[in-house]
């Protein structure tokens, strides 16, 4: 049982810190949005979905490639890779802020209740999904393979892939350049101020509504670049991509602690490893239910996560 | 005022009901239980629908959905909590009367009774560790414990993994009423009769202390909490008690059916169910029933509709929520302006 697990220790271990830092880019579209608005958003996990048909649609449609036709190199490359990362985020983002305005801008300014927000956030969601199956004609797109998946290196055993080495590193980059952005600009300090306490922000001259919006295509844009590398590293996409990966990103965004930007940081990664181990050891069928197991798991024990979920001490 | 009062059915009808003295309250209440009883035979009318057996929807999806609605309301509705799993209970119903009826020669009727058990020991133990938590997280653990019910039945081999359970016996005909898959007339009378019973048992519950416990929960639960309600306790008998009607209706679905899958218990069949619920009137029964019975027969009616039949429910969603927070057939203005008064303050 555990013989997998053994013998692949490296390179599960290298792929669990790939999917991690994919975690941990859609956990901030959760994690943010919780922050500003103490409600779950609950279309990210179609957010992610449409960001993935971003970059599959910059491969296929606007670079032409094709399932037969040779992966890119040198300088082709780079400009593909980017801008299809740039498509993703920008695809989004965009439906990030369209879930803001129709979702939650209406009935924030009624006043109504949570209940009410939350299903016709639930609402916007299957629209998205059900929007992109009828597009789609609920198959699943295989995305023409622009990165050829060199083997750079071979660590105790594990292979290194170059998408697993452009996911981690650039994964990274994002994560850092985004941390920085909340803590350092304008718009970072008052993203802070509401989710600190909203009242007194209003009251200091922050522009709420604003606010609430730029949270939600940060957490959109972060989101997109993770399904820009969800698609570099599987190569394919479906309308209902979005439930597994949503599902897992939220668990580890509960297991840092939720509204916590560090926490989504060390749960995204802890949830990937934890859960690439898990397979190893009792199958793939089982990944869905680990994540569940761990989630109710956090919920009974740490309920605010490893990281705390008090947003006004420990956000970054 | 006067005559947005009749346009106005939630008080129109109240107001007639409150009327009537007693032995015009049976009349009343016999007739319209005749007229539904009736409704079967309605099948040659414009009522009929074009593709499926007009009386095998009746019973499904109509009538189920109904059932079901009624007892998600209890949760959502009732006491305000966000159950988004419902299905699982509907699976736990459903995979207890295939493998019962299966292999241990029991009818429908003796099933009933651990389809309803199993459903609730799943409540059970799902709520005493999540209904401590607040609303949102609820959401999303009962959302990932109706996916994590499914993967279960999907992987496991008892359950006969995606293949599902096929052969599940009819139910045995009671005295002249004889249950046949061509002829669902017999199955809807069930329905009607349980719909009936849970329909009972929520009126029954609501003007009891249950009832007031829940709403006191629903309106604000520390306040609850500090008043001596026992909060959790009267969450877990909401959450188990809907549960149950959930389990009821998955034994009545697999024994109508005769053949089961885990491709039926997806997460849209929740989704649809709170539809439903949302779409009549969180909380108001007879809202619920008549959001069911729309959203339930609609797209059997009207054709278009089936494919993008989630589209439309995911819209029916979000327009609801923004222009009638409240549904179509909201509940008592008297419960809303103590809300309105709250959120004022």
């Amino acid at each position: 049982m555990f013989a997998v697990l053994i013998d692949q220790f490296w390179s599960l271990t290298i792929a669990g810190v790939a999917l991690g830092f994919i975690y941990v880019l859609i956990s901030l579209g959760y994690t943010m949005v919780y922050g500003v608005l103490r409600m779950i958003n609950f279309a990210n996990s179609e957010i992610f979905m449409w960001g993935t048909f971003g970059t599959i649609i910059t491969n296929r449609d606007i670079f032409h490639y094709t399932q037969i036709s040779e992966p890119a190199t040198g300088l082709k490359l780079g400009i593909v890779l980017i801008s299809s990362l740039l498509m993703s985020m920008f695809v989004a983002g965009l439906t990030a802020v369209l879930v803001e305005f129709v979702a939650y801008r209406r009935l924030r300014a009624k006043g109504t209740n949570r209940l009410a927000t939350l299903i016709s956030a639930i609402g916007v969601s299957i629209c998205l999904q059900e929007i992109m199956r009828l597009l789609t004609d609920s198959r699943p797109v295989g995305s023409p393979r622009v990165l050829e998946k060199i083997i750079l290196t071979e660590v105790w055993g594990a292979n290194i892939r170059l998408d697993t080495v452009i996911t981690i590193i650039a994964a990274a980059i994002i994560y850092f350049l985004l941390e920085r952005f909340i803590k350092l600009s304008r718009m970072g300090k008052a993203i802070r101020a509401v989710s600190q306490n909203e009242d007194a922000a209003k009251l200091m001259g922050v522009n709420l509504n604003r606010v609430i919006t730029t949270t939600f295509l940060v957490g959109g844009l972060a989101t997109g670049a993770a399904s820009f590398f969800y698609v570099t590293v599987f190569e394919y996409s479906k309308y209902n991509i979005g439930f597994t990966m949503g599902m897992a990103a939220f668990t580890a965004a509960v297991l840092g602690g939720i509204g916590n930007i560090r926490g989504a940081f060390f749960g995204g990664l802890t949830l990937g490893l934890l859960e690439v181990y898990a397979s190893a050891v009792l199958g793939t069928q089982w990944k869905a239910v680990t994540v569940f197991i761990v989630l109710v798991l956090v919920l009974l024990f740490k309920p605010n996560g490893l990281f705390g979920e008090a947003v006004q001490q420990t956000r970054a | 005022m006067k005559i947005r009062n009749y346009w106005n059915l939630r008080d129109l009808g109240a107001s007639v009901w409150e009327k009537a003295n007693r032995p015009k309250r049976v009349v009343i209440a016999t007739s319209s239980i005749f007229l539904v009883g009736l409704l079967p035979f309605a099948g040659a009318s414009f009522l009929a629908t074009p593709i499926a057996a007009y009386d095998a929807v009746l019973v499904y999806p109509v009538g189920v959905f109904i059932l079901m609605a009624l007892g998600l309301n209890i949760v959502v509705g009732k006491s305000g909590m966000l159950d988004l799993g419902y299905v699982a209970f509907f699976a736990i119903g459903a995979y207890t009367m295939a493998l019962m009826g299966t292999h241990t020669g029991l009818n429908t009727w003796e099933i009933m009774p651990f389809g309803i058990g199993f459903a609730m020991l799943a409540g059970v133990l799902l709520g005493l560790p999540t209904l401590r938590l607040r609303g949102d997280y609820l959401a999303i653990v009962t959302l990932g414990f109706g996916e994590i019910v499914r993967l279960v039945v999907l992987n496991s081999t008892w359950s006969k993994g995606p293949n599902g359970i096929a052969n599940i016996p009819m139910p045995p005909d009671i005295g002249p009423f004889k249950f046949k898959l061509e002829d669902q007339k017999v199955f809807f009378w069930v329905v009607v009769i349980m719909i009936l019973l849970v329909i009972w048992m929520i009126r029954r519950l609501s003007i009891r202390r249950p009832g007031r416990a829940w709403e006191a929960i629903r309106q604000d639960e520390d306040a609850a909490e500090l008043m001596g309600v026992a909060t959790l306790k009267y969450k877990i008998w909401s959450f188990t008690l809907g549960a149950a009607v959930g389990g009821a209706a998955g034994v009545l679905y697999a024994s109508k059916n005769l053949f089961i899958a885990p491709e039926m218990f997806t997460l849209n069949v929740s989704i649809l169910i709170l539809s439903c619920v949302v779409f009549g009137g969180i909380g108001n029964i007879w809202g619920v029933v008549v959001g069911a019975t729309i959203l339930g027969y609609l797209p059997d009616r009207i054709r278009f509709i089936s494919d993008a039949r989630l589209l439309v429910f995911g819209a029916v969603l979000v327009v609801v929520m923004n222009f009638r927070p409240d549904g179509l057939l909201p509940r008592k203005k008297r419960e809303k302006a103590i809300v309105k008064s709250e959120v004022n303050a």
